[in-house]
């Protein structure tokens, strides 16, 4: 009775975000007390669509990005050839995470100069942490008996890593990728202090000018973006985990 | 004997390399906001100090390229550091011409590829040294008391960050002190709405799932559109309730700062305190039942300080999470370190930038090792009494 109201109600958010991305115009009338002066309701300094789309790509660049580096080195570390490199690992993503997104967003700004750049780096870099963790965690506490099975099979490393411990992993894996995709949505927003095209730019436009319903719009959007995603990749999860046997909670 | 090869080693030398000899040193500005000209260590200092430097720093790197004992590597890179440290003060006055106020010295790509190669050699000395909680407040105090000395000493005021310091020193520690505030004040704040809460929620269960998914949805809303939302509402409650606008609650400025770093500190403080109080054995607390202890005694003796660890981790996620985001506030006039680091945006002057983001990542980065050191300490002691 009750397990397709969640459904439901995911459902209609897809629909509402995506009929006001398409068609903010309909929602004008709800927006418009919002403002003060007869200032726009609707975010008119370019189109709410391209910008959602430009933020999703951006975030999509960074977390693949972030995904391939991050596994590359957490496979690294825990082979016998890269063992040297765990702890030191370990301490440097402890100390990575301390690093705030606005400060790596603002000192990347000299190397690379403004727009969309500076905003790549800064999620590429943020987004590497979760995923690392997550995927050193999940390559090191894999069950000793089936690595062990693994390699009385005369299974080759090669074999076991992409067979055996890499599919094993793969539930901790997409829970980093999860949590890091949820940041990058958030930091994005604020790429557009550095000239970055996200949705963050309405926020900023809404802030300078004083104008709460552009606030609001860009805040939703990506909040809406945020959650669907969070619970797809969730899903997603669930189900590796399930077709794995291995516990998440 | 045969040499042989620290892998970490490899790694570091070859950074050491680049940064030596491919990237530049410092960079000399005519005056603030004009691109730069780049000098190598040797342009940068006098001919004295120039090979000096040099010789130290592929001196330390040989010393991390081979595999050598960790006294000497703590050695090497200590003195690396420290050289660094020095010398770029010395680059600072050495280029900048006389008497001329302008002109804008400010450490380049190399300096800081350099410094983060040594400072990884030291992480990882550090880590394999495998300090005590107790040992790493003491190497913390130590580099900070060190990196205090180099600015009391005035050897780095020929550098542009703290030229934009000096024209600004008033009003850095009094951001500074706003942004420690805004950080402390709303983590405090978090403590105080989200233990009981936790509390509550682990004991009812069918407000947890509620109250978590809330706020983990309040988790996804962006910091920047937060911060603004909040502006209305604490708007009408300066103008519609007395008293209010007296208190400070205004529709701009701190107060919707302090409310949305609230917002954001509450998740992770409730869902450890839900993970931390869940985690009690359960002998415990039946054992706690069985001598007749009362609701109130149980969750003060006995839940309550075995689940300690796992809330202080909470607090310590919600306090670096609180100092990065605090710089936001700038941008709807809640003040702290942010309003150097969006100046510094605005006016392309990346030495005002870095004088916002570097206090803000070493309060993050000495808030992050002292409630570690904190955590590890409660741990043990509850495994020693526990077991």
């Amino acid at each position: 009775m009750k397990a397709w109201l969640p459904l439901l109600l995911r459902l209609v958010l897809v629909v509402l975000l995506v009929a006001f991305v398409t068609s903010p115009g309909w929602f004008e009338p709800l927006l418009k007390p919002l403002t003060e002066n007869n200032a726009p309701a609707i975010y008119n300094q370019g189109s709410l669509l391209t910008l959602t789309l430009l933020h999703l790509r951006t975030v999509l660049i960074a977390t693949v990005a972030a995904t391939v580096v991050a596994v590359a080195l957490a496979i690294l570390v825990t082979r016998p050839a890269g063992a040297e490199f765990l702890p030191l690992s370990r301490s440097l993503v402890n100390i990575g995470q301390t690093f705030p997104p606005v400060a790596v967003l603002a000192l990347a700004v000299p190397a690379v100069g403004f727009g969309e750049k500076p905003t790549l780096i800064a999620l590429f870099l943020y987004g590497l942490l979760p995923i690392f963790e997550n995927a050193l965690t999940g390559l090191t506490t894999l069950p000793a008996n089936v690595v062990e099975a693994a390699r009385g099979a005369g299974m080759t490393g090669w074999q076991r890593l992409t067979k055996v411990e890499l599919p094993l992993s793969a539930p901790i894996i997409l829970g980093g990728i999860r949590l890091s995709v949820v940041i990058s949505l958030a930091t994005a927003t604020i790429g557009s202090t550095v000239a970055a095209r996200t949705l963050g730019e309405v926020i900023i436009a809404g802030l300078l000018s004083n104008n709460l319903a552009f606030i609001l719009q860009g805040g939703l959007i990506v909040a809406a973006l945020a959650v669907l995603i969070y619970d797809g990749l969730s899903a997603v999860e669930r189900y590796a985990a399930r077709r794995m046997g291995r516990d998440v909670e | 004997m045969t040499l042989r090869f620290d892998k970490l080693g490899v790694v570091i030398a070859v950074i050491v390399a680049y940064a030596t000899f491919a990237a530049s040193f410092a960079t000399f500005r005519a005056n603030r906001i004009v691109p730069g000209q780049a000098r190598s260590i040797l342009e940068a200092l006098p001919p004295t100090t120039g090979p000096l430097l040099l010789g130290i720093v592929i001196v330390a790197a040989l010393i991390a390229l081979l595999r050598t004992p960790l006294m000497l590597r703590l050695a090497a890179s200590v003195a690396a550091l420290a050289a660094l440290a020095l010398l770029i003060g010395v680059a600072g006055t050495f280029l900048t011409p006389a008497g001329n106020t302008f002109a804008r010295i400010s450490p380049a790509s190399g300096f800081w590829i350099l410094i983060f190669a040594f400072t990884l050699l030291l992480a990882d000395v550090l880590t394999r040294f495998n300090l005590s909680p107790w040992a790493r407040i003491g190497v913390l105090v130590v580099a900070t008391v060190a990196i205090g000395l180099l600015l009391i000493s005035g050897s780095w005021n020929d550098l542009s960050i703290l030229k934009e310091y000096a024209n600004r020193a008033d009003s850095f520690w009094a951001e500074g002190s706003k942004h420690v505030t805004l950080a402390l004040g709303s983590l405090a704040a978090a403590v105080i709405i989200g233990l009981p809460l936790g509390i509550l929620c682990h004991r009812v269960e069918k407000l947890r799932a509620g109250v978590l998914n809330v706020l983990n949805i309040i988790q996804t809303i962006p910091s920047i559109a937060l911060f603004g939302l909040l502006i209305a509402p604490l708007g009408w409650v300066a103008t519609h309730v007395p008293g209010a606008a007296a208190l400070g609650i205004r529709g701009i400025g701190t107060a919707p700062a302090f409310v949305a770093l609230f917002l954001y500190s509450l998740l992770p403080v409730v869902a450890n305190t839900v993970v931390g109080l869940a985690g009690v054995p359960r002998a415990a607390n039946d054992a706690a039942r069985g001598m007749g202890m009362t609701d109130r005694q149980r969750l003060f003796g006995v839940e309550f300080p075995l689940a300690f660890p796992v809330i202080l981790t909470g607090i310590r996620i919600v306090l670096v999470q609180n100092i990065g985001l605090a710089t936001i506030a700038a941008l709807i006039g809640g003040g702290g370190f942010g309003v150097f680091v969006f100046q510094g945006v605005g006016q392309t002057a990346m030495d005002l930038v870095l004088l916002g983001a570097v206090p803000t990542v070493a309060l993050a980065f000495a808030a992050a090792i002292i409630l570690d050191a904190v955590i590890e300490m409660s741990a043990t002691k509850r495994r020693v009494e526990t077991a």
